[in-house]
C-alpha cells in the first residue's frame, strides 16, 4: 500500500525542517553524528587532533579552489605564476602560505593523531577498519602532498618528483615502463606538470573527502576509544545512553573550538612570521625555477618525507637493482595496515599496559625523529655519513 | 510458465551479465590509462641531436639536451685513457654487463665508448636520476678532485644527491646507492667529432 509522504511518519516536525525531514534525514543525521553521538567524557589533550585534521582539510580544500584561480599549470608559466599569486594578487601570499603551512601542518596534526592511536589503543578491535580507513587517508595524504609540492615547479620541484617517479623504475621489468607511463614524456615535463595538477585538486581531494567520510562513519558505528581504553557502551542509563558517555554537541564542540584557537594561534604564528620555517616547509631551491640540467647540490624532500626517505637511501643496491630501498620504504608503510593484528595483548590503553610496551613505543618515536633528521641531511653530515653508509649497510652485506 | 525459480540459471546469467561488463570496463579503461603515454608531440620532440665536440679542448666536458635529459660529452686524455683499465678491481660492474649501453659500446671495453677520445653517457644517476658532476681536474689527471670525496678518488663523476661515485667512463664504484654504470645512449660520429645522439647509425648526408 503506497502512502503519502505525510501520512508515511506523523513523528517528524511541522515547518521548513519538517517538510525538509519528510525527504531527507537532516535531524536524524544532526543527531546521529552530532547531537545525539555519545562520546567518553574522558577525552583529553590527544583527542584534539581529530577535529583539527577536519580543520586543516577544511583549509586546503578553501585555499586550494583559490590558489587554482590563479595558478597555470604549465611547465613555462607555473613558477611565474606563484611567483605572481605571492606579489600581484591581493592577499595571494596569505592563501598561499595558509595552503603551503596548512600541508606541513596537515601532517603535523595527522602524525600526532596516530600516536594517540597508538597510546590508547584506538587502532585495536572493532575499530580496525577506522584505522584502516585512515591508513589510507595517510596515504593519500602522501600522494597528495608530493604532487602539491611539484605544482610550483621550483627546482626542488623538478628534482623531487625526478627522485620519486624514478622509484617505480626500480621494479623489475615493467619499471621503465612504468616510469614512462607516468611521466607522460621521456623526462619530468609539462605533461607530467599537467597530470599531477588534475590529480591534486580533483581526483585525490575527492578520494580523500570520501575517505575521511567512511573514517568518521566507522568511528561512530563503533564509538570512540578513550584514554583508559574502555567501552562506555557497556553501562547505559535508562533511554539507552552510556553513563561514561556525553552528547558530542554542545560538550565537544566547544571543547574542540578551544583546541581550534590554540591551533590558530600557532598557525598564524608560523603563516606570519616564518612561513617558509627556516627551509623545513618551503625549501630554498624552490625558489629557482626547474631546470632540467640543474640538480640542487643537496637534495632533501620536505620534513614530513624524511623519515622515508632515509630509509631509501640508506638501503644500497644489491644484485645490480635498487629496488631494496624501495621496499624498505613501502613496508614501512604497508606494516601500518596490519597494526591492528600485530597487537595481540588484551589491554588497550598505555595505561595499564607494561614497560614492554612503553619502551617499544618510545622506540618507534626516538626512530622515526631519528629517521627524519638523517632524511634530511647531506650526505656529508657525520652522523648521518655513520648511520646511511655504515651502520646499516652493513647490516645487509658484510664490512669490505 | 513455472513460478518456480532456476537458481542455477539465475547464477549463470548474472555471471555471464557480470563477465561481460567488467570486459567492456575493461576496453573502456584502455583509452583512458594510454592518454598517459607519452604523446605524438613528446615523442616528435624526443628526436636526435647533433653535437659538435671538436670545440671541446682535452679534459673538458660539455652537456647537451636530448629527450630533456642532460648528455655527458667528454673528451679525454692520452694519459686518462691508458689508465681506465686499471681500477677495474673497484668497480661494481667493470665489464658493463648488468648496465645500459648499445652493444658496440659494451665491446669496446674499459672506455665505453666508440672513440675513446670522446665519452658519452646520460648525466643521470642510476640511483634515482639525479645529475652527477663532473668531479675530475680540469687537466683530467684523475686526480683528487675535492677532499670530500676521498684520498684514493681515481676522478669521474659524482653525484651529490646520494652520494655514488663514477670513473671517467661512467662506471659505479662498489658499495655505491646507484647500481649499475651511467647509461650510455645510441650515438653515432657523423664526421670528424660530430656526434649525433639518439641514433645507431649517422645520417648519410651531414
Amino acid at each position: 500500500m503506497a502512502a503519502a509522504p505525510e501520512s508515511a511518519d506523523s513523528s517528524k516536525g511541522g515547518g521548513l525542517l519538517g517538510w525538509i525531514d519528510q525527504r531527507f534525514p537532516l535531524t536524524s543525521l544532526w543527531k546521529e553524528h552530532v547531537a545525539e553521538y555519545y562520546a567518553p567524557k574522558n577525552f583529553n589533550f590527544w583527542y584534539y587532533f581529530g577535529s583539527l585534521a577536519l580543520l586543516i582539510l577544511v583549509n586546503q580544500l578553501v585555499t586550494g579552489i583559490f590558489l587554482t584561480m590563479h595558478y597555470k599549470p604549465s611547465s613555462a608559466e607555473a613558477f611565474s605564476s606563484v611567483e605572481y599569486i605571492m606579489r600581484d594578487v591581493d592577499w595571494g601570499w596569505l592563501i598561499r602560505y595558509l595552503h603551503s603551512t596548512g600541508a606541513s601542518a596537515f601532517f603535523i596534526v595527522v602524525y600526532l593523531h596516530m600516536f594517540r592511536a597508538l597510546l590508547y589503543g584506538s587502532h585495536r578491535k572493532p575499530r580496525e577498519l577506522i584505522w584502516i580507513f585512515g591508513c589510507l587517508i595517510f596515504l593519500l595524504l602522501m600522494a597528495e602532498g608530493f604532487m602539491g609540492y611539484v605544482l610550483p615547479w621550483g627546482n626542488m620541484s623538478y628534482w623531487g618528483a625526478q627522485v620519486i617517479v624514478s622509484l617505480f623504475g626500480s621494479l623489475p621489468v615493467i619499471g621503465q615502463g612504468l616510469v614512462e607511463w607516468i611521466r607522460g614524456d621521456y623526462y619530468i615535463a609539462d605533461a607530467t606538470l599537467n597530470r599531477f595538477f588534475a590529480l591534486h585538486v580533483a581526483a585525490l581531494p575527492l578520494a580523500l573527502v570520501f575517505l575521511v567520510i567512511a573514517h568518521v562513519m566507522a568511528l561512530h558505528e563503533v564509538g570512540s576509544n578513550n584514554p583508559d581504553g574502555i567501552e562506555i557502551k557497556k553501562y547505559k542509563d535508562a533511554e539507552g545512553h552510556p553513563l561514561d558517555g556525553i552528547p558530542f554537541h554542545p560538550y565537544y564542540t566547544v571543547k574542540d573550538l578551544v583546541g581550534v584557537a590554540g591551533f590558530l594561534l600557532l598557525f598564524c604564528g608560523v603563516i606570519f612570521f616564518a612561513p617558509t620555517f627556516g627551509g623545513l616547509f618551503l625549501e630554498s631551491p624552490n625558489f629557482e625555477p626547474a631546470n632540467a640540467l640543474q640538480t640542487p647540490p643537496h637534495i632533501a624532500p620536505v620534513w614530513y618525507f624524511t623519515p622515508y626517505y632515509a630509509m631509501l637511501r640508506a638501503v644500497p643496491s644489491f644484485a645490480g637493482t635498487q629496488v631494496w630501498g624501495v621496499l624498505v620504504m613501502g613496508a614501512s608503510i604497508v606494516v601500518l595496515f596490519f597494526v591492528p593484528w600485530l597487537d595481540r595483548s588484551p589491554v588497550r590503553s598505555i595505561r595499564y599496559r607494561g614497560p614492554i610496551y612503553k619502551v617499544m613505543l618510545a622506540i618507534f618515536v626516538l626512530s622515526f625523529i631519528a629517521l627524519a633528521i638523517c632524511g634530511k641531511r647531506g650526505m656529508f653530515g657525520y652522523f648521518c655519513r655513520k648511520l646511511d653508509r655504515h651502520a646499516l649497510r652493513s647490516l645487509i652485506s658484510p664490512a669490505p | 510458465m513455472s513460478d518456480v525459480v532456476d537458481h542455477g540459471r539465475r547464477r549463470l546469467l548474472t555471471a555471464a551479465t557480470v563477465g561481460t561488463g567488467a570486459i567492456g570496463v575493461a576496453f573502456a579503461a584502455v583509452p583512458f590509462l594510454a592518454s598517459w603515454q607519452p604523446s605524438a608531440r613528446a615523442k616528435a620532440l624526443g628526436a636526435p641531436v647533433e653535437v659538435d665536440a671538436s670545440k671541446l679542448e682535452a679534459g673538458q666536458m660539455l652537456k647537451v639536451v636530448w629527450r630533456g635529459q642532460a648528455v655527458f660529452v667528454v673528451r679525454r686524455v692520452k694519459g686518462v685513457i691508458d689508465q681506465l683499465g686499471n681500477h677495474d678491481a673497484m668497480l661494481a660492474d667493470p665489464k658493463s654487463d648488468d648496465s645500459t649501453q648499445p652493444d658496440y659500446i659494451k665491446s669496446s671495453g674499459a672506455a665505453r665508448a666508440r672513440n675513446p677520445e670522446y665519452w658519452v653517457g646520460l648525466a643521470v644517476c642510476t640511483h634515482l636520476g639525479c645529475s652527477p658532476l663532473g668531479a675530475f681536474e680540469a687537466n683530467n689527471s684523475f686526480q683528487v678532485a675535492g677532499a670530500d670525496l676521498g684520498a684514493n678518488w681515481p676522478g669521474g663523476f659524482y653525484c651529490p644527491c646520494h652520494g655514488s661515485k663514477y670513473d671517467i667512463s661512467g662506471r659505479v664504484f662498489k658499495s655505491m646507492p646507484a647500481p649499475k654504470n651511467l647509461t650510455v645512449p645510441p650515438y653515432a660520429f657523423a664526421s670528424g667529432a660530430r656526434i649525433v645522439i639518439g641514433v645507431d647509425d649517422a645520417p648519410k648526408t651531414v
